[in-house]
């Protein structure tokens, strides 16, 4: 099994993100992470989905994706060509004696406190995915008291642009 | 000025500039306002059945027989989910329908109103594609895209959901004046270096073998294949939804593989070299066990559905394209080929072919004494009634009968459900083939089971004289299920008798629909019933076989297993290499 990032580009049209999660379910394939929303133009979506497979389901998905109507272009998005990006909230228990420690690890991984209380803050901290996991594994000690995830987002680097290439980047053979 | 009209007046002329000549169906609650301009509309004949599930294969009937898009609608709620098992089967043999559904107003989408049912949410896994349409404006374009993309493509069904205000609504008529789907252009046109490359390796190899699925009848390629059939010498087999891509009576065709496929057939693949897959989809009930299948054969696929390709079997030479594209164009490349001096020699192959198929002919046990045997039945039906009539069966032992004991010569004159196996199919798409062929005799080859899963629509076939012919094979059992009880089970038959108390009596059943009955206990009796089935025309005909029970469906590779393990007949395994 290995991690592949899919950048899918949809019509902005209701249902559109039941199709491709039903597909998915449906096809028997497991989604990772799914993150969708508005792009440069008014009428496409981008999702961002990070699917666990072989590489010949992942051709299999690809090609299901492609066959729905609504999705007009699939781009898988090699990790070292492309700049990927997770969005994180933690709340940890803080407390006077623990709260400077808190701080500290906040600082060191560029993350930001975006709420506090007398026994508790909440950190804002955006990254790979593997920096937020090292970033969850130090606050551990501390108490996570709630988490939440954006599902990760990614975008290719360089100049172009993904509506630039040629549409159905994966080659339909 | 534009003019103005309702929705439901929108959605009907939409039909009518979508070429719509018929429309099966059942009125309700949410799908009433539409149901009123139908009334008026001359070019639109509508259908009434009895059952909205028999609307749907009716819509599939008429398509399979005509090629053109079948249409068949209902009311919201379980009106709409009595479409669902038609709209699954149109998917899985990729037959291309529209199905209309009403659906409450917009404004009580959600709230668990009477007879609501998100069927778009519900059919997305067997749909090509959906809309739900509230704004009246749109209803035009999402009828004129609904039918691009069933009937083009790799066909399959479209649903078009609309909600009762928009068909109630005041709005404008626009027919849109073309299509634009930027996530939906079918890729139609051959690679031309793939299709040199599959003509290189169809000259060189030893035991080649042109396997043809249902994708040559829906892309009207049957000319096509014909000509490079015979260009190259070739084998053909055609799958149980290829029945008709090729004449059975052509010297070439090695007849069906697959499950209940011929020896022959289903030993050339096993033995190929190379198998040249033509819009079929390598189905597991073809295969066997996917492992062990053509072992030895290198793939050319051509489909015009890329997801297919690679899908269960790697293919040395991908073909995406139309099977009328890719065979035309691989008849050009093989001339090239001969024109190079490079001609295949399948000589050796043939030898091999015929010897199987003097070896192992299809055929069957006789019945026991005073009993009837299902497939002189069936085969007698094929040689009086003809390769001009069409045929469609139901599901189960008299399907695969039909398939093989009945000689098929043209496309379209086989219908039935492959990839669902959808029991009750035969009658609804019967009476559909019939609409879209009037001229035609059409036969429903069905079982007893299959028969009282959907027979009421004897009923519309009478009302609106729509005259079908039925052969009832009545063994009095859910026959295929009790063949693998026999087989796998120590003949323990739980719950698959039907008939032992005769009920119900399908004669008189028969008579209260209109149709003439027609009862054959005998095998004597069986050509006059079919002659005289064949000469009734005004009505339909119920011929009811009274057949023994123990017939069963050879020869067979058991689920699951390698198609090496083809039994010919019971305990009967054929020895492929005189040699070994």
């Amino acid at each position: 099994m290995s991690r592949h990032t899919l950048s899918v580009l949809v019509e902005n049209t209701p249902g559109v993100l039941a199709r491709v999660s039903s597909l998915f379910s449906r096809r028997g394939f497991n989604i990772d992470s799914l993150a969708v929303g508005p792009t440069e133009s008014a009428e496409v979506s981008r999702m961002t989905i990070v699917v666990n497979v072989e590489d010949l389901p992942l051709e299999q998905v690809t090609k299901q994706l492609n066959k729905l109507v609504n999705v007009i272009k699939i781009v898988e998005l090699d990790p070292a060509m492309a700049v990927e990006r997770e969005l994180m909230l933690v709340k940890v228990h803080a407390d006077i004696e623990t709260r400077s420690h808190i701080l500290e690890t906040v600082q060191l991984f560029r993350a930001k406190v975006v709420d506090v209380t007398s026994d508790a803050v909440t950190i804002e901290a955006t990254g790979s995915v593997d920096k937020l996991e090292a970033l969850l594994r130090v606050l551990e000690p501390f108490g996570v008291k709630e988490l939440v995830q954006s599902g990760m987002v990614a975008i290719g680097r360089g100049a172009r642009s993904i509506s630039d290439r040629s549409p159905r980047t994966v080659d339909p053979t | 000025m534009t003019e103005q009209l309702t929705g439901a007046q929108s959605l009907i002329r939409s039909l009518e500039f979508a070429g719509v000549d018929s429309v099966f169906g059942i009125p309700g609650g949410a799908v009433l306002p539409a149901y009123d301009p139908l009334m008026d509309s001359t070019q639109v004949r509508h259908i009434l059945v009895r059952h909205e599930q028999a609307a749907g294969h009716a819509a599939e009937g008429y398509a399979q027989a005509t090629g053109r898009v079948g249409v068949c609608m209902a009311t919201s709620g379980p009106g709409a989910t009595n479409l669902v098992t038609p709209i699954a089967d149109a998917y899985m043999d990729s037959v291309p329908i529209v199905a209309i559904t009403g659906q409450v107003p917009s404004t009580s989408i959600g709230t668990d109103a009477f007879q609501e049912a998100d069927i778009r949410g519900i059919t997305m896994p067997i749909t090509k594609h959906s809309f739900l349409v509230t704004d009246p404006a749109q209803i035009p374009r999402a009828v004129a895209e609904a039918f691009h993309i069933a009937s083009t493509g790799r066909p399959g069904p479209v649903l078009v959901d609309v909600s009762k205000d928009a068909l109630q609504a005041l709005t404008t008529f626009e027919w849109p004046a073309n299509i634009d789907l930027p996530g939906y252009r079918p890729v139609t046109k051959p690679h031309a270096k793939s299709v040199r490359e599959a003509a290189r390796m169809m000259m060189e190899a030893q035991r080649p073998v042109l396997y043809v699925g249902g994708g040559v009848i829906k892309a009207g390629a049957h000319r096509e294949l014909l000509e490079l059939a015979q260009l190259t010498g070739i084998p053909v087999v055609t799958t149980l939804m290829a029945r008709g891509a090729f004449p059975d009576s052509h010297p070439q065709h090695l007849g069906m593989p697959g499950m209940h496929g011929s020896v022959a057939a289903v030993a050339s693949l096993q033995k190929s070299d190379l198998l040249i897959a033509l819009g079929s989809r390598f189905d597991d009930r073809v295969t066997g066990k996917i492992n062990s299948f053509a072992p030895y054969a290198q793939i050319i696929h051509a489909d015009v559905d890329p997801a297919e390709i690679g899908k269960m079997r790697h293919a040395d030479v991908p073909i995406v394209g139309d099977a009328r594209e890719v065979i035309a164009d691989l008849v050009v490349a093989v001339k090239a080929e001969h024109e190079a001096g490079r001609h295949g020699d399948v000589g050796g192959w043939w030898k091999q072919l015929e010897e199987w198929l003097e070896t192992y002919p299809l055929g069957y046990a006789p019945a026991p004494e005073g009993e009837l045997s299902p497939e002189f039945a069936i085969e007698r039906l094929g040689v009086i009634a003809g390769p001009e009539a069409i045929y469609a069966a139901g599901v189960g032992q008299h399907q695969m009968w039909a398939s093989q004991f009945i000689k098929y010569e043209h496309p379209r004159t086989w219908l039935n459900s492959g990839g669902a196996g959808t029991m009750g199919y035969a009658i609804p798409a019967a009476m559909g083939a019939k609409v879209g062929r009037p001229d035609a005799a059409v036969w429903a080859i069905d079982g007893d089971g299959c028969f009282q899963m959907t027979n009421q629509e004897l009923a519309t076939c009478t009302v609106n004289d729509i005259p079908i012919k039925v052969a009832l094979i009545n063994n009095g059992t859910l026959g295929m299920v009790r063949q693998w009880q026999t087989l796998f089970y120590n003949e323990r038959y739980s719950e698959t008798d039907l008939g032992s108390k005769n009920i119900p009596d399908f004669m008189k059943l028969a008579d209260a629909y209109g149709c003439e009955g027609i009862r054959v206990t005998s095998a004597d009796q069986v050509d006059a019933a079919i002659e005289k089935a064949m000469s009734i025309n005004d009505q339909s005909v119920v011929v009811e076989f009274v057949v023994h029970q123990d017939a069963m469906v050879w020869p067979m590779v058991p689920a699951g297993t390698s198609n090496d393990d083809i039994l010919a007949a019971r305990d009967a395994a054929p020895i492929w290499d005189r040699e070994d």
